[in-house]
């Protein structure tokens, strides 16, 4: 296993370096953003409008945050990773419009954004599910909220975050997909399986 | 309405949103001790420093802190009870806190305290015990919930057709529920009552099995199959798919066969608590004064 710190914002450069199976602690800045973010902000890329937060080289990541008001502040209790196969519809051109390089979840997404990736140079990584507490210790603190209108869930936030992760590649940009290897893998099994209790 | 029964109920979420019961957290060490992917290993290991966090510093272990479930076995007086699990809902909202995830189902308008038509929703069931109340509350992640399936089975498929039902269903959802999941099924009935038994199933211990010894078999066979799939913690390959499979069985039409699964992330969040019937009574008695 290759280990890797990287910087956001990050380069093309150092995207296009990264191979599936590669595991990665961030530092820096990510935009958590999940459905409905997700769906103003492709309106927004659609309409040529600008984000509401500065998105080239960026992070995105998919998730709904906990967290608790606490005077002016935002305390931010558990930050786990929400299912990025609904975002489907909308990330190609959220990242090849605002210029995103990783794009962080769970559970992989489909080819639209992997052909995405590959055009334009990003890379998907994939958080441990569940590990909402993990990761809140990795959010130093929040720059920025927006849209929170829409429930402290679906809004869109601005965090600086140390050293977050542990993160698997999972889609590279060359085309690579570990979900894919794995699915075929196992659709295999089930094929090999109905084989035997045919015979 | 705040009262001592009120506070152990909100305890009881508090309890299930950061300690991860012992046979799940075991069964998640066993898993990470045996996995032989190294990246399976990682994730499991991350899921284990997670389990520690929330323990020691009370925070819930996921931010999607679920919808609400409570399975109550009791002769009532159903009215007050259900007025102590909403009331302990609310605070519990609030205090622990949990994440306000409860939209209503036309507009899209969060309540912001995860109450609602049905929500929290309350199963009841007759109490296994006189004069004592049993009450369980299930915390159940959308990720892994978005991932249950039902199916009406041509009834000559057999346990052979939930098998292939099962393993396909797991294997289309691969990375999605956050595996290692806790696979729940349920077989016959009529269609809702297998999804209820699968929903069900979950609530039995990891490591115990059916008393009836073909549905025993069923789930050993499952579990064994799921952990040949190689899907692994986080569909990101590796032996452990499936932490464990309960099934859950009903009588059937004699020209249907239903089968449920539901699928609980290896987070499953379940906590239960007894009360005894004086303590509703006294409730009663007071809201009547």
């Amino acid at each position: 296993m290759r280990f890797q710190v990287l910087t956001t914002p990050l380069s093309e450069r150092d995207v296009r370096d990264l191979r599936i199976g590669d595991i990665i602690h961030l530092d820096g800045k990510i935009v958590v953003a999940r459905d409905r973010a997700h769906s103003r902000l492709h309106e927004l890329a659609i309409a040529g409008k600008a984000p509401p937060f500065e998105l080239w080289g960026s992070a995105i990541y998919h998730c709904g945050l906990l967290v608790r008001r606490v005077g002016e502040q935002w305390e931010i209790l558990a930050a786990g990773p929400t299912t990025s196969a609904r975002m489907e519809r909308f990330q190609p051109e959220i990242i090849s419009r605002f210029g995103v390089r990783m794009v962080i979840g769970k559970g992989g997404m489909g080819a639209l954004t992997s052909r995405a990736m590959g055009e334009f140079g990003a890379v998907y990584c994939a958080i441990t599910g569940g590990a909402g507490a993990l990761m809140a210790k990795a959010i130093k603190r929040v720059e920025g909220v927006k849209w929170i209108e829409l429930g402290t869930p679906e809004a869109i936030w601005l965090l600086a975050i140390e050293k977050m992760g542990p993160m698997v590649v999972a889609i590279d940009s060359h085309g690579s997909s570990l979900y894919d290897e794995v699915h075929r893998r196992a659709k295999e099994f089930l094929e090999s399986r109905q084989e035997c209790s045919e015979v | 309405m705040s009262n001592s029964l009120e506070d152990r109920v909100v305890e009881l979420i508090r309890r299930a949103a950061t300690f991860l019961p012992t046979d799940i957290e075991s069964a998640l060490k066993n898993a990470h001790d045996k996995e032989e992917s190294e990246i399976g290993r990682l994730i499991l290991q991350s899921m284990l420093r997670n389990v520690e966090i929330s323990k020691t510093e009370g925070l819930p272990l996921c931010q999607d802190t679920g919808s609400i479930t409570f399975y109550v076995k009791s002769e009532g007086p159903l009215n007050i009870i259900e007025k102590v699990l909403t009331g302990a809902t609310a605070r519990a909202t609030d205090e622990i806190p949990l994440r306000p995830n409860m939209v209503d189902v036309f507009t899209g308008e969060n309540s912001g305290n995860n109450l609602g038509r049905y929500s929290p929703f309350i199963v009841w069931e007759p109490a296994s015990a006189f004069g004592q109340i049993e009450l369980t509350v299930l915390l159940k992640g959308a990720g892994s919930d978005n991932m249950t399936s039902t199916a009406m089975l041509n009834p000559t498929d057999g346990i052979e057709g939930v098998e292939r039902f099962v393993l396909n269903r797991i294997v289309e959802a691969g990375g999605k529920p956050c595996p290692p999941t806790i696979i729940g099924v349920g077989i016959g009935g009529s269609s809702d009552a297998a999804l209820f038994l699968s929903k069900k199933a979950l609530l039995r211990e990891v490591g115990s099995k059916n008393t009836n010894a073909e549905a025993a078999t069923l789930e050993k066979r499952l579990l064994l199959a799921i952990n040949s799939t190689g899907i692994g913690p986080m569909g990101l390959g590796g032996r452990w798919t499936s932490l464990w499979v309960n099934v859950e069985h009903a009588h059937r039409h004699t020209a249907s066969f239903p089968v449920a699964a539901s699928m609980a992330c290896w987070a499953l969040r379940r906590a239960s608590m007894f009360i005894d019937e004086s303590e509703i009574s006294e409730i009663g008695q007071e809201t009547k004064g």
